[in-house]
């Protein structure tokens, strides 16, 4: 019988009884609706021990890949520690580099932890540690670097990106936890088209699961679009450019919504351009980031336009500028 | 006799039956107001979960779930002529995975057993 470690006990699990049943019968109740592996409210993820492959029926590959399943439905076949949500320990890091990108985004670089390990487009909580004052942002690296990278815009008001600009320099401290996020490429499917779509500083993810994507072995072809209110706001755009003339798979359309149109881009709504140039978005595996309300509208749009909800991962990024 | 969850093939063949239905939903004007500022992957799993129960598999759903999940709507002006929508698309799904009338007529009368629930009467 195997055993169930949750929040710092154990629970034995009988002989054909799930998890949620398990913890049922132990007083301890887990959030549950539908008891059939259809409504995910029982997601929980295994942080030691292998989910059965039939208790991950449904789920997104991004969430299979971290060990989520569904208690309604997990017979486990061996011991398990189970949580709500993952634990992780803190980091205190040097920054290596700090350079801007356009007047509003900085690139920060951060010595990258021997013992951290993330997927590319998740990503960490960053600490000031003065205070703990604590925001998210993306990572742009790859695994494979030797640093974090970020991609810092300059929030009016905001606490965090105006220390980061003002105050923050190369050899400082900061602490980091993460990583966290199910936006991420998932290896598999090498020949499905793919659709990367971003506003504003929502290309860090971007930048990061196209390098993963190219490393990867991708062979299907893949669309960034980049999208800013005008040309000043859009940057990484010369890299970008170098990466597509080396790589035939790839085509990146920057996106602007007003003013000068920025060579082999694209002027208005980002929400509509994607399916407008690329018609039918059947069979697409798509990544959003940035802006919610954005976001938003690309995934029910993307959708619309025929992309399975299974492909479509996303990322909103919440700005906090007067909390904290 | 087999449910028409299992003839259809199961999980994985509501999991697609979702994609189809929930589209028609969202592009249907008269009704998608309704799913304005939704989780849309949330949604999609409660729409799995009835699909699921109105082709005889696998559930736990009550009439309860279904007048609470819905009375924020009655609020916002849901009547049965919204509910004749989601039924004709539930149809349009299922013919469109080839299932056959009989059993279309089975699960519209499961779903349409729902109704009162759902408009909260």
């Amino acid at each position: 019988m195997p055993t169930i470690h949750f929040e710092g006990d154990d629970y034995l699990c009988n002989e054909d009884e799930t998890i949620l049943e398990c913890m049922t019968r132990h007083g301890v109740l887990l959030p549950s609706s539908c008891q059939s592996g259809a409504c995910q409210t029982c997601l929980i993820r295994a942080q030691e021990g292998t989910p059965p492959p039939e208790s991950q029926a449904g789920l997104k590959d991004t969430l299979k890949a971290q060990n989520y399943f569904l208690a309604c439905i997990c017979k486990p076949t061996e011991d398990m520690s189970i949580g709500l949500s993952s634990i992780s320990p803190r980091h205190s890091v040097k920054i290596t580099e700090k350079t801007p990108l356009n007047e509003s985004v900085v690139r920060l670089r951060l010595a990258k932890p021997d013992d951290f390990s993330y997927k590319a487009g998740q990503f960490i909580n960053l600490m000031r540690p003065a205070d703990d004052l604590t925001r998210s942002y993306s990572l742009a690296s790859n695994p494979d670097d030797d640093f974090l990278e970020l991609h810092i815009k300059r929030v009016p008001d905001g606490k965090m990106s105006n220390w980061v600009f003002d105050e923050l320099n190369v050899d400082d401290e900061v602490v980091f936890f993460g990583p966290a996020g199910d936006c991420f490429y998932v290896a598999g499917k090498p020949e499905q088209p793919l659709l990367l779509v971003g506003t504003g500083t929502g290309l860090a993810p971007l930048f990061g699961i196209l390098r993963d994507v190219l490393t990867q072995g991708h062979t299907g072809p893949v669309h960034l679009f980049h999208a800013s209110l005008a040309v000043p706001g859009l940057y990484l755009e010369q890299e970008l450019r170098d990466i597509a003339a080396k790589d035939e798979h790839f085509t990146y359309i920057p996106c602007v919504l007003h003013g000068d149109i920025p060579e082999g881009g694209q002027q208005g709504n980002i929400a509509d351009i994607p399916a407008q140039m690329l018609g039918s978005l059947s069979g697409y595996r798509v990544f959003l980031c940035g802006d919610p309300p954005i976001v938003n509208a690309l995934r029910q749009k993307s959708f619309l336009a025929g992309a399975s909800m299974q492909d479509i991962f996303s990322d909103p990024f919440v700005f906090a500028p007067h909390e904290g | 006799m087999s449910t028409v969850y299992e003839q259809l093939g199961g999980e994985a063949a509501i999991e697609a039956a979702v994609d189809v239905f929930y589209r028609k939903v969202l592009a249907d004007h008269y009704v998608n107001r309704f799913f304005e500022g939704v989780d849309m992957e949330k949604q999609a799993a409660k729409q799995k979960g009835f699909l699921t129960m109105v082709t005889g598999g696998p559930n736990n759903y009550t009439g309860k779930d279904m007048r609470e999940g819905h009375k924020h709507l009655v609020k916002m002006g849901l009547n049965d002529a919204h509910v004749d929508h989601i039924l004709c698309h539930l149809r349009s799904t299922l013919a469109e995975l080839g299932v056959a009338q009989d059993l279309i007529d089975t699960v519209i009368s499961v779903a349409e057993s729902t109704r009162d629930d759902v408009l909260d009467r």
